[in-house]
C-alpha cells in the first residue's frame, strides 16, 4: 500500500492505495464519486475523463499514485453545488445526452476543449471530442451543445 | 364554453428539455456498477479461449489459495438450475433449441463462453485469481460462417441440430413468385450480406444479486430493458422458484439497443452464488467481455432477386437468407430473422409476388439477437439496395422507380402478402418529395455530371423505408402464431394522491429515450395538472405493474397508450365523484383543464386536487364507489404501427484511396404524432449514426478458428464525432389509427433508414466505373477494390 494525498473537487483526501489502483477505481470505490464511468478496457471511450491539474485525462489509464499531490476535478465538482456549468446547461437545453453514461466524460472533455479553444468551429468540436464515444446521440446535439456553451461562456455577461 | 376538444395541449408537442437530465449531467445517476452492498463479493470469469472445445479438467486450487478469494464455481456446481430459456422460437416451424447454461458444462461453443466464476472480496483480486484457474481443453474444429456450417462434414455444435440448422422458415407465396420471375422482362440478382454488428451500449452489462435466506427472496439489480420478463424467465424457467421470490430492479441503464433485453447467464450465476454464499454478488462485464459474450446483431447472408418490367414496375421479390444465430439461441433470437424480417422484405412497395426463405444456423460465435431495428434494418437494406440495382439496370431514376411502386395512400390498411398484419397508415410520396426538395435533387444530377467531368465521384443515395413498431397484438404474435412465448401488451398504473400529485408507474423501461419526460407531458395535459406534479416511476418489479419492457420502439405506442387508458379511467371516476360533490348528474359533468364542472357552469368547478382529496378522505363518496383515484390498465394494441420515411445521403468517393466522404445526410421521418419533437429528433440522430456506422465502419469479424478479431474498441470501429456527419431532419406526420395518441414509434427508424442510404450513394458515385453492388462496410480498402474490380 502507498499513501497518497490529493485534492478532489476541492476536498483534500489522504488514502492508502495499492500502487496498481487506477484513478477511476480510486474515485469510484474509495471516494464514492461514481459520476466518472468506465465504458471500455482499452482507453477508447472517454467515459472516465476527469481533470488532473486542470487538464483532461482518462482516469482509466492513470494510476492513483500518479495523482499524489494533484488536484482532480470530476463531473461532480465541475460546478459549485446547486449550480450548473454552462456545458451542463447546454447539454440539458439542447438534448446533448440520452442514456447519460458517456455524458460526464464528454462534458469534462468539452470543458478542456473550450479552455484551449474558446470558439471552436463544429468541425473543431468533432475532432476535439474524438477521445469520447457516444452511442446514443449521433453527436449532433453534443456538437450543438458545445457550440452553444462556447457562445455563452464567451459572451461578456457570462 | 370550454370543452375538452377546444383546449390546446400545453405540453404535448412541445420540445421540453428532459426531466431525466439534472441527475445525469451532474454525475448523480445510479448505474449498475455504482451499486455497492455491504459484504458484496466481486465476480471475475474464466472464459473459453477456444471457439469449440471439450473441457477436460478445471483446477481451481491455485485461485482458491489467493488471499481474498472466497469461492470458485463451475458449470458442474450449477446443474441444479436449468439452462436459460428461448422465449421466441420461429412461428409454426420446428426449432432445434439449444440455450446456454449459467456456466459451460463439458463443452464450450464460442470464444468467451464462461467456464468458471471466481468470487473475491475485491475486483482486482477476483481478476488476479481468474488467471489462476487452470482449465484443460480438448479443442474441436470450429465453424463461424452460416453457409459453411450447413455443409456436409461441417463441425457439429449440437446433437439435436443436424447440419447446425436451427430452423427453416418461409413467408409469402413461392409458386406465385416463381411465376412472376418466369414471366419477368428484367431480373436483377445480388448477394446481400448484412454483416455482424456489436451493439455497444456505452455501459456494458452487469448484475448485482442479493439473497435473503430468511425469506428465500432474491433482489437482483440488472442492466435490463425488461426486468419483469427477466423475473419471469429466471424464476419459472431457470430456478424453478415462485415468481414472487425474485425482485428485479433496473437502475439507470447506459444504453441498450437491444443487447440488454435478454436473459443472460450472469443473471443466473450471480443469483446462484449469492444464495450459495449468503452474500451479495456483483458482476460487471469488461468491454472485451461484452464483445465476446453478450449478443451481437444482424449477420445475414442473402441471395436476393428482384424482377420487374422495363417501365419500372416491380413484379416480384425472391429472397433466401442464412441467418447466423451464434452458438446458442439467445432469448428472442429466432423471431428476429423471421417475423421481424421475412414479413416486411417488400418494404414500402406494392410488390404483387414475394417469397422469403430463412435458414437459422448455429455457428461457433457469440449469440445473435435483436440489435436496434432487429430484422427490419436487414429487410430495408435488402429491398432498397435491390430497388436501386433494378433502377440502374433499366436506366430509370431511382426516385421515380420508388414513386412508381409505392403503396398508395388509398391502399391502407395494406396487406403485403407476407403474413404481416396490415400496414396501419402511410403516405410515402410526401416524405420522398420533401427529402428530394431538401437535398436539391432537381439540380443534383447536373452537379454530379459536372463533378464527373472533373474526375470527382459524387453520388446520391435514396432510402425509403417502412418498419414495424409496437409489435402486437398478443393474439397474433403469440405462441400459436408468430411463436412469441408470451403476450406483448403494456401496463400502467395512475394514482392521484390526496395532495393532487399524480404518480404513474409503467411497465416500460426507459434507458435514454426520455420516456419520463414524454409520459409526463401526456399525463399533465390529459389531467390538466402542472407538469411538475407528475411523477413517473419505472424499473422495479416491486411497485410497477407487469410489463414487457422497452424495445422494438413500443414504449410510447403501447406503454404510452396504457397510460392514456388509465388516465381515461381516472377522469371518468373523477367526473362521477365531482357529480356527487356538486350534487349533479354525472352525465352533465365535463372534465377540462384539470377541473370537473357541470356543463355550462364552469365557475362551480371542482379541481382534480379537490376531487382526489375527497376520494382519499373518503367520508362522502357516491354509493358503491371505492376510495382513491387509482387505475391500472393493460393495453394490447389491435395492430403494430408502421413508421416510414425517406433518407437521402450525398457522398464523394476518392478513387485513389477509396475513402468515402459523407457530405450531407437528410432524414424525413414519419413516426406519427410527435409528443416531444426534441426527444424524437435525438432518437432519429442516434439511430441514423448507428446505420451509417454499419455502412461505413463496423463489422464483427471472426477468423476461421472462431477468434473474434474485433474484440475491443480498438478494433471495432464505432464512430467518433468526427466520423459522424451533420444530420438534417424533417418530418411528415401521418397519425397512426392504431392508438389514441396517433403515434408510431421513433427509436429504431434512423437505423432502419440509414445503411442503404449511404451504400446507394456510394454505388451511385461509382456507377461510371461499372460498380453495381458492394458489401458493407464500405471501408476504403473495399471501395478501392470495387473500383479496381478486385471484389
Amino acid at each position: 500500500m502507498t499513501k497518497i494525498t490529493l485534492t478532489v473537487n476541492g476536498t483534500r483526501y489522504t488514502r492508502d492505495v495499492e500502487p496498481r489502483t487506477l484513478l477511476v477505481h480510486f474515485l469510484r470505490e474509495q471516494l464514492n464519486l461514481t459520476g466518472t464511468h468506465i465504458g471500455c478496457d482499452t482507453s477508447q471511450c472517454g467515459a472516465c475523463v476527469v481533470h488532473l491539474n486542470g487538464v483532461s485525462v482518462k482516469s482509466c489509464t492513470t494510476l492513483a499514485v500518479q495523482c499524489d499531490g494533484a488536484e482532480i476535478t470530476t463531473i461532480e465538482g465541475l460546478a459549485p453545488e446547486g449550480t450548473l456549468h454552462p456545458l451542463q446547461e447546454a447539454f440539458w437545453e439542447l438534448h446533448g445526452l440520452q442514456c447519460g453514461y458517456c455524458t460526464p466524460g464528454m462534458i469534462m472533455s468539452a470543458a478542456d476543449l473550450l479552455a484551449k479553444n474558446p470558439h471552436p468551429t463544429p468541425s473543431e468540436i468533432r475532432h476535439g471530442l474524438e477521445g469520447n464515444l457516444c452511442r446514443c446521440t449521433g453527436y449532433e446535439n453534443i456538437v450543438r451543445a458545445v457550440s452553444s456553451a462556447a457562445e455563452k461562456m464567451g459572451s461578456p455577461d457570462a | 364554453m370550454t370543452t375538452e376538444s377546444d383546449l390546446k395541449p400545453r405540453y404535448v408537442g412541445q420540445s421540453m428539455k428532459r426531466r431525466e437530465d439534472p441527475q445525469l449531467i451532474t454525475g448523480r445517476g445510479t448505474y449498475l456498477d455504482d451499486i455497492k452492498l455491504p459484504a458484496m463479493l466481486h465476480v471475475a470469469l474464466v472464459r473459453s479461449p477456444y471457439a469449440h472445445a471439450q473441457i477436460t479438467a478445471i483446477d481451481a486450487r491455485r485461485a482458491l489459495n489467493r488471499r481474498g478469494v472466497v469461492a470458485v464455481f463451475t458449470g458442474q456446481d450449477m446443474l441444479d438450475i436449468n439452462p436459460l430459456p428461448c422465449a421466441w422460437q420461429a412461428g409454426r416451424v420446428t426449432n432445434h433449441v439449444n440455450t446456454p447454461r449459467a456456466l459451460a458444462v463439458d463443452t464450450v461453443r464460442h470464444v468467451g463462453e464462461p467456464v468458471a466464476m471466481v468470487l473475491a472480496e475485491d475486483r482486482y483480486v477476483a481478476r488476479d485469481a481468474a488467471d489462476m484457474v487452470d482449465v484443460s481443453y480438448e479443442p474441436l474444429p470450429a465453424v463461424v460462417d452460416a453457409r459453411d456450417a450447413i455443409q456436409p462434414g461441417a463441425p457439429q455444435l449440437h446433437a439435436n441440430a443436424p447440419n447446425n440448422i436451427v430452423m427453416e422458415w418461409e413467408a409469402g407465396d413461392r409458386a406465385k413468385t416463381d411465376a412472376a420471375f418466369a414471366q419477368a422482362e428484367v431480373v436483377v440478382a445480388e448477394p446481400i450480406i448484412n454483416q455482424r454488428l456489436i451493439p455497444t451500449p456505452m455501459e456494458t452489462r452487469g448484475t448485482v444479486a442479493r439473497y435473503d435466506a430468511a425469506t428465500g427472496e432474491f433482489t437482483v439489480w440488472m442492466t435490463s430493458q425488461a426486468p419483469h420478463v427477466m423475473r419471469l424467465l429466471l424464476t419459472a424457467f431457470v430456478f424453478g422458484i415462485p415468481e414472487t421470490k425474485l425482485r428485479c430492479i433496473s437502475p439507470h441503464i447506459g444504453g441498450g439497443f437491444g443487447q440488454k433485453i435478454f436473459c443472460y447467464n450472469d443473471m443466473a450465476f450471480t443469483m446462484w452464488a449469492a444464495r450459495k454464499l449468503g452474500r451479495p454478488v456483483k458482476f460487471v462485464e469488461e468491454r472485451s467481455e461484452n464483445y465476446r459474450a453478450s449478443t451481437h446483431g444482424r449477420d445475414h447472408i442473402t441471395d436476393a432477386e428482384l424482377c420487374g418490367r422495363r417501365d419500372g414496375t416491380i413484379t416480384g421479390l425472391r429472397v433466401k437468407t442464412h441467418a447466423n444465430l451464434g452458438a446458442y439461441l439467445s432469448t428472442i433470437a429466432p423471431g428476429i430473422p423471421t417475423t421481424l424480417y421475412g414479413r416486411i422484405i417488400t418494404g414500402v412497395y406494392a410488390i404483387p409476388a414475394a417469397y422469403c426463405h430463412v435458414t437459422g444456423v448455429y455457428t461457433n460465435t457469440a449469440m445473435v439477437d435483436a440489435y436496434r431495428g432487429a430484422g427490419r434494418p436487414e429487410a430495408s437494406y435488402l429491398i432498397e439496395r435491390m430497388v436501386d440495382r433494378f433502377a440502374a439496370e433499366i436506366g430509370m431514376d431511382p426516385a421515380e422507380v420508388r414513386r412508381k411502386n409505392f403503396i398508395q395512400p388509398d391502399q391502407f390498411p395494406y396487406e403485403n402478402g407476407l403474413g404481416l398484419l396490415p400496414y396501419d397508415s402511410g403516405n410515402y410520396a410526401p416524405a420522398l418529395d420533401k427529402a428530394l426538395e431538401m437535398v436539391g435533387y432537381a439540380d443534383f444530377r447536373a452537379l454530379q455530371a459536372e463533378a464527373r467531368t472533373q474526375g470527382r465521384y459524387v453520388g446520391l443515395g435514396i432510402s425509403s423505408y417502412v418498419e414495424i413498431c409496437g409489435v402486437a397484438p398478443s393474439a397474433w404474435i403469440g405462441l400459436a402464431g408468430e411463436g412469441w412465448g408470451a403476450g406483448l401488451f403494456e401496463s400502467a398504473n395512475v394514482r392521484v394522491h390526496l395532495t393532487g400529485k399524480v404518480v404513474v408507474t409503467t411497465g416500460s423501461l426507459p434507458h435514454g429515450q426520455g420516456l419520463e419526460t414524454t409520459f409526463a407531458q401526456i399525463v399533465a395535459d390529459e389531467l390538466g395538472v402542472p407538469y411538475a406534479d407528475v411523477e413517473i416511476e419505472w424499473g422495479d418489479t416491486q411497485g410497477t405493474p407487469f410489463g414487457y419492457g422497452t424495445y422494438g420502439s413500443r414504449s410510447l405506442t403501447v406503454g404510452g397508450t396504457a397510460i392514456k387508458k388509465s388516465l381515461d379511467k381516472i377522469k371518468a371516476k373523477a367526473k362521477r365523484l365531482a357529480a356527487h360533490m356538486l350534487e349533479a348528474n354525472a352525465d352533465d359533468i365535463e372534465f377540462a383543464d384539470g377541473k370537473a364542472f357541470v356543463r355550462g357552469a364552469p365557475a362551480q368547478a371542482k379541481t382534480l386536487a379537490e376531487i382526489a382529496l375527497q376520494a382519499s378522505v373518503a367520508y362522502s363518496l357516491p354509493e358503491g364507489m371505492e376510495p382513491f383515484l387509482d387505475e391500472t390498465s393493460y393495453y394490447d394494441p389491435p395492430n403494430c404501427t408502421f413508421p416510414f420515411g425517406t433518407h437521402i445521403g450525398i457522398v464523394e468517393v476518392d478513387p485513389e484511396t477509396g475513402h468515402v466522404d459523407l457530405q450531407r445526410y437528410i432524414a424525413v421521418d414519419d413516426c406519427g404524432n410527435l409528443i416531444n419533437p426534441l426527444v424524437v429528433e435525438g432518437q432519429i440522430h442516434g439511430g441514423i449514426v448507428q446505420g451509417i456506422a454499419q455502412a461505413l465502419y463496423e463489422q464483427a469479424i471472426y477468423d476461421t478458428n472462431g477468434q473474434l478479431l474485433t474484440g475491443t474498441l480498438l478494433d471495432y470501429a464505432i464512430p467518433t464525432a468526427a466520423m459522424a456527419p451533420h444530420i438534417e431532419t424533417a418530418h411528415t406526420i401521418t397519425p397512426s389509427p392504431v392508438n389514441p395518441l396517433g403515434v408510431k414509434g421513433a427509436g429504431e427508424a434512423g437505423t432502419i433508414g440509414a445503411a442503404q442510404c449511404v451504400m446507394n450513394a456510394i454505388i451511385d458515385a461509382l456507377a461510371p466505373l461499372g460498380v453495381k453492388h458492394m458489401q458493407m462496410p464500405a471501408t476504403p480498402e473495399r471501395v478501392w477494390k470495387a473500383i479496381h474490380k478486385e471484389l
